[in-house]
């Protein structure tokens, strides 16, 4: 062995030939390839290998601890005509719906507040992401305790007030469970929306508005012809992300219901870490969680082409 | 490690004394005496490492570690212990046992050993010589760790559960104490109602104490997810029957129960808000640590299940078995380590540090102080003997145990007790998941 490597080493620098390893360790086209190299490696190790082991196992029987065998589309056929998976689609669809239309809509009311000159500007900022720094699972057991079907302050203050005669039901009941967790996750998930959107509102002009001020806009049309039209872009990536993270939720669920009463606030994620890993069942799992990827890959697609049209970016008829 | 024996000896006092237990330097002197003559001598240098459930009562864990610690200096054996709490122990055990690397011994929940028969070290041996020595196993610990005739782990003790009541309460409902019948139970839980003491048993995702009130209910009518060749038979008039039981019960209980986990309950009865409910020995346990819940310590006692129409104990307690990997370099070690911890100069202390939380399976420890030294504890004793395994009358395993951790019979009664589905729908939805985890 010692004597190839040395007989190579020695040859090397005699011979004249340029090998096609040496022409791409120099070739400026692969410069590019050379530097993406690391952060590739690391995109198929941690992120494509677990998925496509992920969407792989959906279609096998495995277990916990041990391989399972190829069943073809077994897991989705029993996940077709399963009730409680198809009452965890509806969960995660209306979590996903109501909490970002809330999200977006206070975020941005916050965010356009923010942006006025406000006595003690940086300090309110700064507190408005609280919520957003607390660890979620904290935050989920404060919201526990507040809805606590005996202890909740709420229904306290409502009976020391008068206004009820008994405990609101917040957690056992599936509306108002439905109602209770989409309340948490609105308010862990605004500051993130807020002040994502006031980094967009700052980056817009001011001479726009001063023009328009001269020209007898009022707040509204401003608001209207302005500053949405040149959000646009940010709105389109923050609301992608807000839909992403909501959808994948997993946290809050988990601590304040499990996903009770009866699988009333039971999202797919949850539920499919319920099979997977308290059940043992990780062929099902999986499917479930691979069951998410069309909707996630639908969020993530109306923000690209949304972000390919110049309609978007800029505000502007033309496309 | 003298400061931590002296400790337990005080705090355990007169318990301890009256067990003859022994202490310190004489229970070192024991433990040699007992590496001399046991049938499983440790290899040469071993080394375990023992993996178990997360401690509930301090004094529990440290009564296992004085023990642990004996242990090692009778046998020269090395044990390193760590602990997972109940939800991790058995993805960590089943990847251990499949991939061949872990601990040489899992200390876990319900039917363990029997999630992979082929990967544990056969124990038929260390069963028999504890069975013969202390008096036999009891029923359902024997048929949750064996196969056939083979031993797949050591049932170590139960965590039992019982209905926990403030006796005034019940007093003043009109009854000198818990029924021993389902109707009259009823009764009582409405009595409880008018009066403004309301009974309450999770109806949440609660997998201690949903899955072990619940499964009384249903076995105590006779009905059962699967039979005893693991065909699904939950679509029952049985079922029916211990549907419409519960949903009365149901009626009666303090608001909220459809999201209690498993904690809610002791949250609610400490804070005197509930007087009726199901739980382990940690609610009289916490109040009577607590100077400040003494009244409620003292008004407060255990009942035995009352029996069903099915007539006799339908319970479900959690049985703790300990198992040995294959693929242990030290199995010799590891069963001397299982006979050593269960034998009576080790258990006897352990039990009374557990304080009621554990229930022996062997039958010799029937005479423990601990059953007797606090009558409120009494009933506890009997969790291992009263128990079904948690399969029911079918077969132990993966998918009894996958449809606890599903939750499927508790879904079925809180989808009818909640109102959300009727008999029929709530049972076709069970049904649907047991033939799920059933499939062939």
């Amino acid at each position: 062995m010692t004597d190839l490597a040395l007989q190579r080493a020695s040859l090397k620098p005699t011979s004249h030939e340029i090998t096609i390893w040496e022409r791409l360790k120099v070739n400026r086209d692969w410069l590019g390839f050379w530097f993406m190299l690391p952060t590739g490696a690391f995109l198929i190790f941690f992120l494509a290998y677990p998925l496509g082991l992920g969407v792989w196992m959906s279609f096998t029987d495995a277990r916990i601890g041990r391989s399972g065998v190829f069943i073809g589309l077994e897991n989705y056929e029993w996940l077709g005509d399963d009730s409680i998976f198809w009452l965890s689609v509806f969960n995660t669809l209306l979590y996903t719906f109501v909490a970002s239309i809330f999200k977006f809509a206070i975020g941005l009311y916050l965010a356009i507040l923010l942006n006025e000159n406000l006595p003690f500007k940086a300090m309110i900022r700064a507190m408005v992401l609280i919520p957003f720094i607390v660890p979620t699972v904290l935050s989920a057991l404060a919201f526990w305790w507040i809805f606590d079907s005996q202890f909740s302050i709420i229904s306290w203050s409502l009976r020391q007030i008068g206004l009820i005669d008994h405990n609101i039901n917040f957690l056992g009941d599936a509306n108002w469970a439905r109602f209770s967790v989409i309340f948490a996750n609105i308010w862990r998930g605004i500051p993130f929306v807020a002040i994502t959107l006031l980094a967009g509102l700052q980056t817009v002009s001011p001479s726009l508005y001063e023009a328009a001020t001269i020209d007898g806009a009022s707040r509204w049309q401003m608001f209207r012809s302005i500053t949405f039209p040149l959000l646009t872009p940010i709105i389109a990536v923050v609301m992608t992300f807000s839909v992403l993270f909501t959808f994948t939720d997993f946290q809050l669920i988990w601590a304040m219901t499990r996903g009770g009463p009866v699988n009333a606030t039971h999202l797919m994620a949850t539920l499919s870490y319920q099979r997977a890993i308290l059940s043992g069942f990780l062929g099902e799992g999986a499917a479930i969680s691979t069951a998410m990827i069309p909707f996630l890959l639908a969020a993530i697609m109306v923000s690209w082409f949304g972000l390919q049209r110049r309609k978007w970016q800029q505000g502007e008829s033309n496309d | 490690m003298y400061d931590f024996t002296r400790r337990t000896l005080i705090k355990g006092g007169t318990a301890i004394a009256a067990a003859g237990a022994l202490t310190g330097p004489a229970l070192l002197e024991w433990a040699k005496a007992w590496a001399q003559t046991a049938p499983w001598k440790p290899e040469k240098d071993a080394k375990l490492t023992v993996m178990r459930w997360k401690r509930f009562v301090p004094a529990e864990d440290e009564a296992f570690m004085t023990m642990v610690d004996a242990f090692k200096k009778a046998n020269g054996v090395d044990v390193n212990v760590f602990s997972e709490s109940f939800e991790d122990l058995q993805p960590k055990a089943s990847v251990s046992a499949n991939t061949g690397q872990g601990p040489d011994l899992a200390w876990g929940l319900h039917s363990l050993p029997q999630l992979f028969p082929d990967k544990v070290v056969d124990l038929t041996d260390v069963a028999d010589y504890l069975g013969k020595k202390y008096g036999g196993w009891t029923s359902a610990a024997q048929a949750t760790c064996t196969q056939g005739n083979k031993w797949l782990g050591i049932p170590v003790a139960t965590v039992g559960g019982y209905l926990n009541y403030r006796i005034s309460a019940v007093q003043k409902a009109g009854f000198k104490e818990i029924p021993k019948d389902f109707p009259g139970f009823l009764e009582l839980c409405k009595a409880l109602k008018t009066n403004n003491t309301p009974s309450g048993f999770a109806l949440g995702h609660a997998s201690g104490d949903a899955n072990a009130w619940l499964h009384w209910i249903l076995w105590g009518h006779g009905a059962y997810l699967v039979d005893k060749d693991d065909k699904v038979i939950i679509n029952s008039p049985e079922t029916v029957k211990a549907l419409e039981y519960c949903k009365a019960l149901s009626d009666t209980f303090v608001s909220g129960t459809g999201s209690w986990n498993d904690s809610s309950n002791n949250k609610a009865f400490l804070s005197g808000e509930l007087y009726l409910t199901n739980n382990g020995i940690s609610i009289y346990v916490a109040a009577k640590g607590d100077p400040s819940k003494k009244e409620i310590a003292e008004d407060m006692d255990h009942a035995l299940y009352p029996i069903g129409p099915v007539g006799k104990p339908s319970e479900l307690q959690l049985c703790v078995p300990i198992l040995a990997f294959k693929y242990s370099k030290y199995p010799n070690a590891a069963k001397a380590f299982i006979a050593f911890m269960l034998e009576k100069p080790n258990f006897d202390p352990w039990l009374i540090g557990s304080k009621g939380y554990l229930t022996h399976c062997l039958n010799a420890y029937d005479a423990n102080p601990v059953w007797t030294s606090d009558p409120k504890n009494t009933v506890f004793g009997q969790a291992s003997k009263r128990s079904l395994p948690a399969s029911g009358i079918g077969h132990p395993g993966e998918r009894a145990a996958a449809a606890i951790a599903d939750f499927l019979v508790v879904d079925m009664f809180a989808n009818y007790c909640l109102g959300r589905e009727d008999a029929k729908g709530a049972m076709a939805i069970c049904e649907r998941q047991a033939k799920r985890l059933y499939r062939a």
